[in-house]
């Protein structure tokens, strides 16, 4: 564990329920600075409350949380001008314009009119929103107010920045304008903590990832690290339109790790990574008098890694619960 | 991108630790709220009309329509009827509070105010202060409407002051009232309709539209010794257009400071722990 001077974000036995239900049961958490950590679990999973608690919103049932050596609920008035938060709802005053907005938000944070105004101006430009600044900000698209919330999160130029899924529902370009951004961000040394439901997201943007299920951290590490103790590495083999399936598996049994997948014409067969492992099968198969169409070694996603832990696939756990109009936690 | 440019310095945030400080700081962020939410009443004006209309609507019904079947000794109906609308309806104006802050919510901002070194009591204040202007332009309609219909003010200047004070410090206090109702709501709707539920019973079981003694008992009653806003009613009469009353100015008027003194702190304390989900 980094000691406190490198750790921007510290929690020990965090600790929420609402009511009956167990938000988080005893989280702890290390971030170092500079770094992007992101908090990734399917919906009610504990991720927005972990944010809520870090961003002094909510207080812990138990455990502590600390935030550039700042107490989340003893000095929470002081934390709050070291942190930005920019959330999945993007608070915006939608009958003030762009401009407005972060004027305001700067007067909040106890800049001075004209500071408030040229920040407001410069963040503006940095978003690429000059241009509708003077709009009102209900005229803006879904990617235009995240820009504006994003920027509002960075009036005080925090040191700490939570991000509570910041691209759910954005369009693929928004999203990569997004992640851009947040990159940029981590560059001039802000500390991220992003949570999110999308793998991708997480496998893009993260240094440290944990996986976080039922409010417990269940794996923590970098994207490399999860996927090669969780994650399945396979060789997958498309047949030829002749070949016979039960003889391609039977000539893959001996190297592979645990039970084959087929689908169609396909079949996924997990391993061992080792050197050479792909001219074995490519051999093994050539024996047998399997034709081939095509042949390729999977790299584990960071899916596998929900899977095998979970036991559930993250994404396809998520339309479940909006399907079934479950609300985030 | 290029990087974010750094905050001049003498420009970092502010945390107040003395109690000037805090005064000051507080004074300011409840002024940048009332700012923000007067901005938006001429770009919604959708809001004010909804609040406006049936105001008007219960003038021009009760003064053309019931008006002639009520008996108001002493008085004509339409200077009996107008301030007991007008305490109507700005209590049922003084929703807007609760609606703007259900919205603000919706939309996230409450997270977003509370994330921020600001204080505690500024966004429901900065609100609450803003919708005594609303109120004052929902009164200006009414009483214009009211002198359409033939309300005339038969009154001093000062005493009509004085209702109008008395008038602004009841909407205040229900702004109050409805910040806290909203805050316990989750959508801006129920804000919407929470307050209709027990104000309209309220304003009607008072000496508003009908004199109290032609109701039934308990009605009565109620009416006339217990319901707050028959004090209002009759305070506002007495001012306007001069019927003779007791002590019940003062006794409005306490009423009036007593529901901010209690709702108040409880609505500022329901702010501190407020939840969007």
């Amino acid at each position: 564990m980094p000691d406190a001077g490198e750790t921007a974000i510290l929690t020990e036995g965090l600790r929420k329920s609402y009511g009956q239900v167990l938000a988080l049961d005893g989280v702890d958490l290390a971030i170092a600075h500079g770094t992007v950590f992101g908090l990734l679990g399917p919906n009610g999973a504990g991720k927005t409350t972990c944010v809520r608690i870090l961003t002094t919103l909510l207080e812990p049932d138990g455990g502590r949380a600390e935030v550039v050596g700042l107490d989340v609920v003893r000095d929470a008035a002081v934390l709050r001008t070291r942190i930005g938060l920019a959330g999945q709802y993007a608070a915006v005053d939608e009958n003030l314009t762009g401009v407005e907005n972060l004027e305001m938000i700067g007067r909040l944070y106890h800049l001075t009119r004209v500071g408030a105004r040229a920040r407001a101006r410069e963040l503006l430009e940095l978003f690429e929103l000059t241009e509708a600044g003077e709009r009102i900000a209900k005229t803006y698209s879904g990617g235009m107010r995240r820009r504006l919330d994003l920027a509002g999160a960075l009036v005080a130029r925090p040191p700490v920045l939570f991000l509570d899924e910041p691209t759910t529902g954005l369009d693929p370009r928004s999203r990569q304008g997004m992640w851009r951004l947040i990159d940029d961000l981590v560059e001039e040394g802000t500390t991220v903590l992003l949570t999110t439901q999308y793998l991708e997201e997480a496998d893009q943007l993260a240094d440290q990832i944990a996986v976080i299920d039922q409010g417990r951290v269940i794996a923590e590490g970098t994207s490399d690290e999860l996927k090669d103790s969780y994650g399945r590495e396979r060789v997958e083999v498309v047949l030829g339109e002749t070949a016979d399936r039960a003889v391609a598996l039977r000539a893959l049994a001996a190297m592979s790790s645990g039970a084959p997948e087929c689908e169609g014409r396909t079949v996924r067969v997990p391993i061992r990574p080792r050197p050479g492992i792909l001219a074995e099968a490519v051999r093994r198969l050539d024996e047998a008098g399997v034709e081939l169409e095509d042949l390729e070694l999977h790299r584990p996603t960071l899916d596998d890694v929900f899977l095998s832990l979970t036991g559930h696939a993250a994404e396809e756990r998520e339309e479940e619960e909006q399907a079934s109009g479950a609300s985030a936690g | 991108m290029a990087a974010v440019p750094a905050i001049p310095s003498g420009q970092e945030p502010l945390v107040a630790t003395t109690f000037a400080e805090k005064l000051r700081l507080g004074i300011s962020d409840a002024l940048v709220i009332t700012r923000r939410s007067l901005l938006r009443v001429p770009r919604q004006p959708e809001l004010l009309l909804g609040f406006t209309i049936q105001p008007v609507m219960f003038v021009l019904l009760f003064r053309y329509v019931f008006g002639g079947a009520i008996q108001t000794p002493g008085t004509s109906y339409v200077d009996f009827l107008l301030p007991g609308i007008l305490v109507q309806s700005i209590a049922f104006g003084s929703t807007v509070t609760g609606v703007g802050i259900a919205a603000d919510m919706q939309q996230g901002l409450i997270d977003r105010f509370r994330s921020l070194p600001m204080a505690r009591s500024a966004v429901l204040a900065g609100r609450t202060i803003a919708d005594i202007a609303t109120n004052w332009l929902q009164l200006a309609v009414m009483i214009a409407v009211g002198y359409v219909v033939g309300f005339r003010f038969s009154t001093s200047v000062p005493d009509v002051s004085a209702g109008l004070a008395l008038l602004t410090l009841v909407g205040f206090a229900f702004s109050w009232l409805s910040a806290l109702i909203a805050m316990g709501l989750s959508s801006v709707e129920a804000a919407q309709q929470a307050s209709f539920i027990w104000l309209f019973p309220l304003t009607f079981v008072s000496s508003a539209f009908a004199p109290p003694e032609t109701m039934p008992e308990p009605l009565r009653t109620f009416a006339s010794d217990i319901n707050p806003f028959s004090l209002w009613v009759d305070s506002l009469r007495h001012l306007f257009v001069g019927t003779p009353i007791g002590d019940e100015v003062w006794q409005g008027l306490i009423w009036a400071v007593g529901i901010i003194v209690v709702f108040g702190p409880l609505a500022v304390w329901r702010y501190r722990k407020v939840s969007t989900r």
